[in-house]
């Protein structure tokens, strides 16, 4: 179990190590963690911080991909769940309950997409497309537009504070990770989401509540979404509407794709998802380390995602895997193309 | 004279034959809601009018040219006496300035400026973004005096034209300085939370006790940054001068609390100037230049920053 989690992982923890190695090229000092002013203090924190939000969408876009869905909808929502917490903390209320009001107003946005998914039928890029178009208005209009700026030092805990010297935003995208996780593979759960995703009709027949799995699937997405939302609001004491959470679906549909796992749903590895996230906020700080001017960043990012992608891609991989086999006697036979049956997808 | 002008307006309400005699209408097509910055523009050119007594027809444009065109073919149609516009982008306007024209309604620019020929419009009220820059730059060559200091710079949004002409009008005002150089510069996309992540990288790149100032395009990048030192354990404002540009109340809040240094106003008070050119074209026919200059205040530690965060905070920033 141990050692199939980590060979299919392995593309991902090569790669990371290679984006973290750039690293320590451009800036020597970058694997350096001191401990100052009661927190850990290196870069190597802060892409571990940095990272949390795009890993706690991950978690969730995940579970949507895997069900041949995707959520378009997940930064909107982050604005909406940060603009809550701040319009509650703002209104005199405590930030436990304010961090609730968030996720409930998550919850209540992945519901929205669930039913438009599951019980309406309509294609999932549409569905969540209307939310993620609407739902930063929404965003604005509790907040009426502007930046609304908060100082409870509960809720500013959860995104710059930190726990055991780790910044909190660390400890709840791992605990987050950890829990949908579990529940996952310890129940049967992750394997009718990839019934799910592989054949709706084939396993709503062998009796699979496929509306529900849906439904949940988006839930856990939309809950994911308000936690990340309200991080990155804690983390700036205030609640930036039209920035918060800005293209963040773009990211997260990109890490769970760097992490191997199949827009077309089917098998899926969580683990491989926040690897890739780590490896997308991995090259955010090699650009920021490496002093280039500013024109340059998308250049970059663009080229070192373009070659992580065709290095997975499935022809080069095979490839590799003609290469390596061409020390025995092997069939010369042509690469085929992206592998579909669960099976196939099993082994990639 | 502003005495009886609220009384006109206050019987404009009273008695509306009166105002169709007495009040102007003016049409204003904002562009939306994109920042805080818009909201208080929106707001001040709101309370202008009221103070004034003319009639404001407002349009939120929500980002989109062909609303603001409608916006103006709407104002056009109802005969407004003049139109406001904020133009979304430069380009695609000589259309529906022409109608405006030969209607014989006077159209000013608020805040940006458009590609089209002159006469399609009266004025454009701007600041200009590289005096703001300039501006910043001269504060902190003031400020640091013949000390040496390595500046780490918040850039906007690569490519913007704000982000292009401040920097500009910075890099001018310090070039004579020799012991004043920018050492590390990164877009922080005009927001809090890249500012933040983008100064926590130059902390640990440049290491906290080499930078001597950090110069922001905007506050709000300035604002994220002062938690980024803060986390670092440095003392934004004294270890590490911060100069900034837009005036926003948070800004103030963090000068008043000695976190910041300077800040130049960007004020959103466009709309002020444009009325005051428009009564004059009423009253006598007098034609304005064809770009008016908002004022590029410099606010510091100096200032009374508890009172100008009081008179701002309401402006919807």
């Amino acid at each position: 179990m141990m050692k199939s989690t980590l060979k299919r992982v392995m593309p991902q923890i090569i790669i990371l190590a290679l984006v973290l190695a750039a690293n320590v090229l451009v800036f020597p000092g970058f694997f350096n963690i001191e401990f100052q002013h009661g927190r850990l203090f290196g870069n190597l924190i802060d892409v571990l911080n940095r990272g949390a939000p795009t890993a706690l969408l991950a978690t969730g876009m995940t579970l949507v991909i895997a069900t041949r869905g995707i959520d378009l909808s997940v930064g909107a929502v982050m604005a909406i769940a940060g603009a809550v917490a701040a319009s509650a903390v703002v209104g005199g209320a405590h930030w436990t309950l304010a961090v609730l009001m968030a996720l409930a107003a998550g919850a209540a946005c992945g519901l929205w997409n669930g039913l438009l998914v599951a019980i309406f039928r309509i294609q999932p890029i549409v569905a969540t497309l209307v939310l993620m178009v609407a739902g930063r208005g929404i965003a604005q209009l509790l907040t009426e537009g502007a930046i609304l700026t908060f100082n409870d030092p509960g809720l500013i805990r959860l995104g710059a504070g930190t726990i055991a010297a780790v910044p909190t935003p660390i400890w709840i995208w791992i605990a987050v990770a950890c829990a949908v996780g579990l529940v996952i593979r310890r129940s049967a759960l992750g394997l009718l989401i990839e019934a799910v995703g592989i054949n709706q009709t084939s396993s709503r027949l062998a009796g699979i509540n496929a509306r529900v799995l849906l439904i949940a699937v988006y839930l856990v997405s939309g809950l994911c979404a308000a936690l990340a939302g309200v991080i990155v609001a804690a983390d700036i004491k205030g609640a930036d509407a039209n920035n918060a959470g800005l293209w963040m679906e773009l990211d997260a549909i990109l890490a769970v794709v760097i992490g191997g796992n199949s827009l077309l749903g089917g098998r899926f590895s969580i683990t491989a998802s926040l690897l890739g996230a780590l490896i997308i906020q991995g090259v955010n700080s090699l650009i920021l380390l490496s002093g280039m001017p500013v024109e340059f960043n998308l250049v970059i990012k663009a080229l070192i995602i373009i070659a992580i992608l065709v290095i997975q891609s499935p022809r080069v991989r095979h490839s590799l895997y003609l290469l390596r086999a061409s020390t025995g006697p092997v069939l010369r036979e042509r690469p085929k193309p992206a592998p579909r049956t669960p099976q196939e997808e099993g082994q990639s | 004279m502003n005495i009886l002008k609220s009384l006109l307006a206050s019987a404009a309400i009273l008695v509306p034959a009166v105002a169709m005699a007495e009040g102007e209408t003016v049409g204003f097509s904002q562009i939306g809601s994109e920042s805080g910055w818009r909201a208080a523009e929106t707001t001040v050119t709101k309370q202008q009018a009221e103070e004034r007594g003319i009639t404001l027809k407002f349009a939120d444009a929500q980002q989109k040219q062909e609303n603001q065109i409608k916006a103006i073919r709407g104002f056009v149609a109802q005969g407004v006496d003049a139109i406001l516009l904020a133009p979304v982008v430069a380009t695609g306007w000589e259309e529906v300035l022409e109608e405006a024209k030969d209607a014989d309604i006077p159209v000013i620019l608020l805040d940006r400026n458009i590609d089209a020929p002159e006469d399609l419009y009266m004025t454009a009220v701007t600041s200009d973004q590289v005096h703001e820059g300039m501006v910043a730059g001269n504060w902190l060559v003031e400020a640091v005096g013949d000390a040496e200091c390595p500046v780490v710079e918040l850039q906007g949004t690569t490519g913007s034209s704000p982000a292009i002409s401040r920097k500009k009008g910075f890099e001018e005002a310090i070039a004579a300085a020799d012991n004043i150089s920018i050492t590390r510069s990164q877009t922080g996309d005009f927001t809090r939370a890249q500012g933040k992540v983008v100064m926590e990288s130059f902390l640990k790149s440049e290491g906290g006790e080499n930078i001597c100032a950090l110069y922001a395009h905007n506050d709000d990048m300035a604002v994220g940054a002062i938690q980024a030192i803060k986390e670092a354990g440095l003392k934004p404002g004294e270890d590490i001068k911060i100069v900034s540009i837009d005036s926003v109340p948070d800004i103030h809040l963090a000068m008043k609390a000695g976190e910041a240094n300077a800040t130049v106003e960007l004020t959103p008070n466009m709309a002020g100037p444009a009325f005051d050119v428009l009564e004059a074209y009423w009253a006598d026919g007098t034609m304005p230049p064809k770009w008016i200059q908002t004022e590029s205040k410099l606010y510091t530690s100096d200032d009374d920053n508890a009172a100008i965060y009081e008179s701002k905070k309401d402006l919807g920033y």
